[in-house]
């Protein structure tokens, strides 16, 4: 007897939700923002080129700082900075926590409790703490010592997730069926522990990305993050700080920078989410 | 033939105390063994050991007369490519991430087995009535009942000697039981099958030989024709009494 029940249509499409969209276009922006003050930039970032505390004008669309520098050019500038510490730091904590994570559900009883409790330890200190006691140990503030400070310090999170879903993961049917079928235990990560667990660590990834930014500009604010002449977000608020009644754009224009990068990692985690899960992939 | 020999088998997790205690078994090729017993009798546990999955806490497994080594990978390739399993719940037994064709095709790739994997993908998806374009779509395309077919497809692919099944159709309907029943029925002509299930009924439709396990002890064993007409144990009456049948309204 034959099962009549019909094999349904196939998936037609991804998912791409007007979040992801708006999500895409606010990272991009910033992306393609970042990659051009490579090659170009309106004035030069350290250069005085107009009047102190200038309001938005023609020729300086955020106005200028304190120092007479276009605040355009540095906000320009410091996207490619907010990027290259999210890029750096949640590249350093993916791949040690989700080394770690993995190894720990894999591990036995014991060194899986030794583990995970380290790792609660660790997550009890708010990440920008931690980060703070890292720079504080180091020689002195700078853009690497930012980047390995906030990537260390949010590691212990990725670490947790990952060992909370690699475990949900290696309890199911399939990892029985794959060690059946001849797979080894690094065929079985690659082939079903990673897959099943990418989508839920990729959205991490992105919101641990905007809190690195977030993390960075709050070093940078206390003096203990990229050090100047480089012109990070945080550091211009911190400047703008003491004339936010006179020359409000100053706290304003990179304030918009920071929450426009931060808001726009979010959907487009959402989104990812989407696209990365089988699934949800609409019909 | 013999295929698998199970002597003196007891099976413990941790200190706790023996799941399967004193468990002589042997599996014949060509004879297809039903191993029926309650939740908590051990039916599972011997399903892991026979797979080689876990070790026993003492007692000696052995695959053709050689005891079952998980640290040997040579030996153990080959008891692979023999011995097959199909699980109970055929929704985690797929993985939700992978096209039906690299999940059928994974005992082929693991095992190195040199053949045409998309030849034998669809010829094992042809064997258990599924289309070849099922190949390129994902489990939760599918029903119960199909997801079933695709892990017995799995369970083939690589032409295996030895089929182990636990509890396979008791997650699915009564529609979809009866055809899974009658495609293992059809499957067994090539395979031997150890069906492991709390259902008398089901296992005695398939095997020619039961045993009936209560407590992590063989309580009895032997030709399943004999069981069901004259079981001597207790334990297997009792199983046997408890198996539904249509009430007599006559």
């Amino acid at each position: 007897m034959t099962d009549t029940t019909p094999v349904l249509a196939p998936p037609t499409s991804m998912r791409v939700t007007p979040t992801f969209l708006i999500g895409a276009t606010l990272v991009g922006l910033h992306i393609v923002v970042g990659l051009l003050t490579l090659v170009w930039t309106p004035y030069d970032p350290t250069a005085m080129t107009g009047g102190r505390l200038a309001p938005p004008s023609l020729a300086h669309w955020a106005g200028t700082d304190r120092l007479g520098r276009d605040l355009f050019t540095e906000i320009m500038v410091g996207a490619r900075i907010a990027l290259s510490v999210g890029i750096g730091a949640v590249t350093i904590a993916a791949s040690i926590g989700v080394t770690l994570g993995l190894l720990a559900a894999f591990a036995s009883r014991t060194v899986d409790d030794v583990l995970a409790a380290t790792l609660d330890i660790l997550i009890a200190f708010p990440t920008l703490l931690l980060a703070m006691l890292i720079v504080a140990a180091s020689d002195g503030a700078s853009l690497g010592t930012a980047i390995f400070a906030i990537g260390i310090a949010s590691s212990s999170i990725v670490a947790r997730l990952t060992r909370i879903l690699a475990r949900r993961v290696l309890a199911m049917d399939y990892i029985t069926a794959a060690r059946v079928s001849g797979t080894s235990w690094l065929g079985i990560v690659r082939i079903h522990v990673l897959p099943n667990i990418w989508p839920t660590l990729i959205v991490n990834f992105a919101l641990q990305f905007g809190l690195a930014v977030i993390a960075e500009a709050s070093l940078s604010y206390l003096g203990l993050g990229a050090p100047p002449p480089n012109a990070s977000w945080g550091r211009l608020l911190q400047e703008a700080q003491a004339t936010v009644y006179t020359a409000p754009f100053g706290a304003i224009a990179p304030g918009i920078a920071l929450v426009s990068l931060v808001i726009g990692l979010n959907l487009f985690a959402d989104g990812l989410r989407d696209v990365a899960d089988p699934t949800r992939r609409r019909r | 033939m013999s295929l698998i020999d199970l002597t003196a088998v007891s099976f413990a997790y941790g200190r706790g105390r023996p799941v399967l205690d004193g468990i002589d078994l042997r599996i014949e090729a060509g004879h297809n063994l039903g191993i029926v017993g309650e939740s908590g009798s051990g039916k599972t546990t011997i399903l892991r050991l026979l797979l080689g999955l876990v070790r026993p806490s003492s007692g000696d497994i052995s695959f053709r007369g050689a005891p079952i080594d998980p640290g040997d990978r040579s030996f153990m390739r080959v008891f692979r490519r023999a011995v097959q399993a199909v699980f109970q719940d055929p929704y985690s037994s797929l993985d939700p991430r992978q096209k039906i064709v690299d999940i059928v095709a994974e005992p082929l790739r693991s095992l190195k087995i040199a053949t045409d994997v998309d030849a034998a993908v669809a010829e094992a998806l042809s064997a258990v009535d599924l289309p070849r374009e099922a190949a390129g779509r994902y489990p939760h395309e599918f029903s119960g009942g199909q997801r079933q077919r695709i892990a017995i497809a799995r369970a083939i692919v690589s032409q295996p000697e030895l089929v182990l099944a636990d509890e396979v159709v008791s997650a699915l309907d009564l529609t979809t039981r009866i055809r899974i029943v009658e495609l293992l029925n059809v499957l067994s002509a090539n395979t031997t099958l150890v069906l492991v299930s709390h259902d008398i009924g089901f296992v005695a439709l398939l095997c020619q030989d039961l045993v009936i396990l209560e407590k992590g002890h063989i309580v009895e064993q032997g030709p399943a024709r004999d069981i069901l007409s004259a079981p001597k144990h207790p334990y297997t009456q009792r199983l046997l009494e408890s198996t539904p049948r249509l009430p007599d309204f006559a």
